[in-house]
């Protein structure tokens, strides 16, 4: 009650204090996705008793000078069935208001946060993937000289229309060295450090449970003229989940580390990433879902755009992965034999991730225990994919881009079923997409996608088989687009399972707004942004998605 | 409750109809390759109009609209002046990747990395690639969400109204 009439003054104030000068500015943007379900027993669609779900959002801001607040008005009703049930009804929030001021930012309400890499903390929304973490607190930055940046933070996390019982605390400095001493070296260094920590009561009558479970983090980033690199290690103190015995405690502390360097200069680009990850899954309350998870450890794969390339998406396994990755991007000069009148872009990329030696420290249950540091023979795989990317435009007319990817993944563990139920797929993907331009802004674009497809464990469950899809778009600049889109599981190894998913879509866009209404089948699978998964469920029916912005 | 949330609209309305509707950029930090903070209200093109463009290493399309404007940035900066600004919000995941593909590219674009999207969500921008002209002024004129063969085309129409 008090919270709110305190929000309408923040909202009624500029009002009255402004009204003399500028008023400043009130901008939003304002997003509706409404999905019909109709039953489809081919696909084991269900029916939505509602008939229509509804998710709808609209957030406002407003900035005047070194004030800012805003707010965001939720809807679900219902979520939609891709989205977690708990989200329902409406309510706002989000809301915040801000202000600087010789170098110290105050933040009350609510705010995302990221600490370095986002290892320790990182709270984010991603609507697609119903992730909104946004923390309810004071947040204050500070930078008392040039080149130093300070942070802390204390609040909440929310989890749906929620907010954590765990209070989180934390403080981030910055210190680039170059820019507060004023150097005028070629070589600029970056340093780093963060602190989090989580309070929750111990009520666990019998157990001794750390009330205060901290994570702390290290980074160093240097960067001289086209080279390029950053490490960070990160630790967590151990966090039992509470439970009344003994053998469901488990008092192993985590760790992380990351390591990427880069190179690149005019034309060239090459990249190494790698990560190690120890039990450390962060999360704004003891023993909950993967919904309170407040740290961000990014899979390391290549995240991709097509389909079926995405068909089989790697996710990070928080609780104890080893990987890499590497990426090469080059541009073959126009005028040369391969590069031909307008030049050719080829990018590769390799990645490849695998269990800890000796089991993550999850499993081992021990302070003292610590997997083997490196080790990539012999270790379970996870998911490996080595690709390559062909973009080349043809004529003034045509362009074309051509990939084709090799991936092995592990469906047991990146879906968490049983071992050795699925074991690994090995597949191979292909794609050809084609734009040819029909004349001034229309546009004719035309996809082609295979995927083949085989399990390394003869005697395990049947997975999907063989795919392929099409994918036909036409457009026309400025306001218009017509796509029909069609996957194919043809070599399902279940004949009855070998179906077609069918979508056909319109768009309307002008401006900042944007009407798109489709309708066909969509099939269920995992749907992944960042390495961050989630299930969605197989549909069939109409949807309308309206967005804007002012 | 609902009074309150009704309240609050009413006064947001209010608010909203005196406001003047000169749009700017908000007062954010992003960073730059070499690691630096800078105020995006610092950046400036000589009263030449400037497009600032969110983009990501993932996203098709917006490659796609960047691949095809910097075969033609040359010619659009020698008539108009304009100076593009390519904001990515490629996250963790994929941030290490900007560098190295910008530079492949061959892009001659001021780049400028979000990593948690705090520019992103000041200026609302839900999906990428969103596109904002802004005049010689620094007011934001017009703005873009998608893109399709062919937009850079009304983009370019856009600056040449703005420019001098």
């Amino acid at each position: 009650m008090k919270r709110n009439l305190l929000l309408s003054f923040i909202f009624i104030s500029p009002y009255f204090v402004f009204s003399q000068d500028n008023l400043g500015e009130i901008h939003g943007n304002f997003e509706t996705n409404l999905q019909s379900y109709n039953e489809d027993l081919s696909i084991e669609a269900e029916e939505a008793d509602e008939i229509i779900l509804n998710n709808a959002y609209l957030n406002i801001l407003y900035n005047k000078g070194n004030f800012s607040a805003g707010l965001r008005y939720e809807s679900y009703l219902n979520a939609l069935k891709d989205y977690d049930p708990q989200y329902k009804g409406n309510g706002i929030p989000y809301r915040f208001a801000s202000y600087s001021t010789d170098g110290l930012e105050v933040t009350v309400g609510s705010f995302y946060e990221q600490f370095g890499s986002g290892l320790i903390f990182r709270t984010y929304e991603d609507k697609g993937l119903g992730v909104d973490n946004a923390m309810d607190g004071i947040r204050l930055k500070y930078s008392p000289i040039s080149g130093l940046y300070l942070k802390s933070f204390i609040g909440k996390s929310r989890t749906y229309f929620d907010y954590s019982e765990g209070i989180l605390r934390g403080a981030d400095a910055e210190f680039n060295i170059n820019e507060a001493l004023n150097l005028d070296i070629k070589t600029n260094y970056i340093l780093g450090g963060s602190f989090v920590s989580r309070f929750q009561e111990d009520k666990n009558p019998v157990f001794n449970l750390p009330q205060n479970v901290s994570a702390m983090s290290g980074r160093i980033n240097i960067i001289r003229g086209g080279l390029y690199y950053y490490g960070e290690y990160a630790y967590k103190i151990n966090d039992p989940v509470g439970a009344f015995t003994m053998d469901k405690n488990n008092y192993a502390t985590g760790s992380a580390i990351v390591n990427n360097i880069t190179y690149s200069q005019r034309g060239f680009g090459i990249s190494f990433e790698s990560h190690r990850v120890d039990h450390m899954e962060f999360r704004s309350e003891r023993a909950k879902e993967k919904e309170f998870i407040i740290n961000y450890i990014p899979s390391l794969s290549k995240l991709h755009a097509y389909t079926l390339m995405a068909l089989y998406p790697c996710a990070t396994q928080p609780e104890g992965e080893i990987g890499f990755q590497t990426d090469l991007f080059y541009k073959i000069e126009k005028g040369t034999l391969l590069g031909g009148k307008y030049g050719t872009k080829i990018d590769m990329n390799f990645s490849r991730t695998n269990s800890l030696n000796g089991g993550n420290s999850f499993l081992n249950d021990s302070n003292e225990h610590t997997p083997m540091l490196i080790s990539f023979k012999g270790e379970e795989l996870y998911f490996s994919d080595f690709n390559i990317e062909i973009y080349k435009k043809l004529s003034n007319k045509t362009r074309v881009n051509l990939l084709i990817s090799k991936q092995k993944y592990n469906k047991d563990i990146l879906e968490g079923k049983t071992k050795g139920e699925y074991g690994i797929i090995n597949s191979i993907i292909g794609v050809i997409d084609i734009s040819y331009k029909i004349k001034q802004g229309h546009t004719l674009r035309v996809e082609l996608q295979g995927l083949l497809s085989e399990q390394e464990d003869k005697n395990a469950k049947y997975a999907d088989g063989d795919w392929s899809m099409i994918l036909a778009e036409y457009t026309i600049s400025p306001n218009w687009f017509f796509t029909f889109q069609d996957m194919y599981n043809w070599g399902n190894p279940y004949v009855e399972k070998q179906l077609h998913y069918s979508n056909v879509s319109v768009g309307y866009l002008k401006g900042a707004n944007r009407f798109e209404i489709g309708y066909g089948k969509k099939r269920a699978g995992i749907f992944c942004v960042g390495g961050v998964c989630k299930e969605v469920p197989s549909s069939n029916g109409l949807n309308l998605n309206i967005s804007s912005s002012f | 409750m609902k009074k309150i949330i009704i309240s609050i609209c009413i006064s947001i309305l209010i608010t909203a109809s005196l406001v003047a509707q000169d749009r700017t950029l908000p007062n954010i930090k992003v960073k730059t390759l070499s690691g630096k903070s800078i105020n995006i209200q610092s950046v400036e093109n000589d009263g030449n109009p400037i497009v600032i463009s969110f983009w990501a290493t993932w996203c098709k399309p917006c490659k796609k609209e960047l691949n095809t404007i910097a075969e033609i940035y040359e010619e659009w900066q020698d008539e108009t002046g304009v100076k593009l600004v390519a904001v990515s919000i490629d996250d963790a995941r994929s941030m290490s990747k900007v560098a190295p593909y910008i530079n492949s590219a061959d892009w001659d674009y001021e780049v400028y990395l979000d990593p948690n999207r705090e520019l992103a969500r000041a200026l609302n921008v839900s999906t990428v690639p969103h596109t904002f002209l802004l005049n010689g002024k620094g007011k934001i004129v017009w703005e873009h969400k998608g893109y399709i063969d062919g937009d850079e085309e009304e983009l370019y129409e856009q600056i040449e109204k703005i420019s001098k």
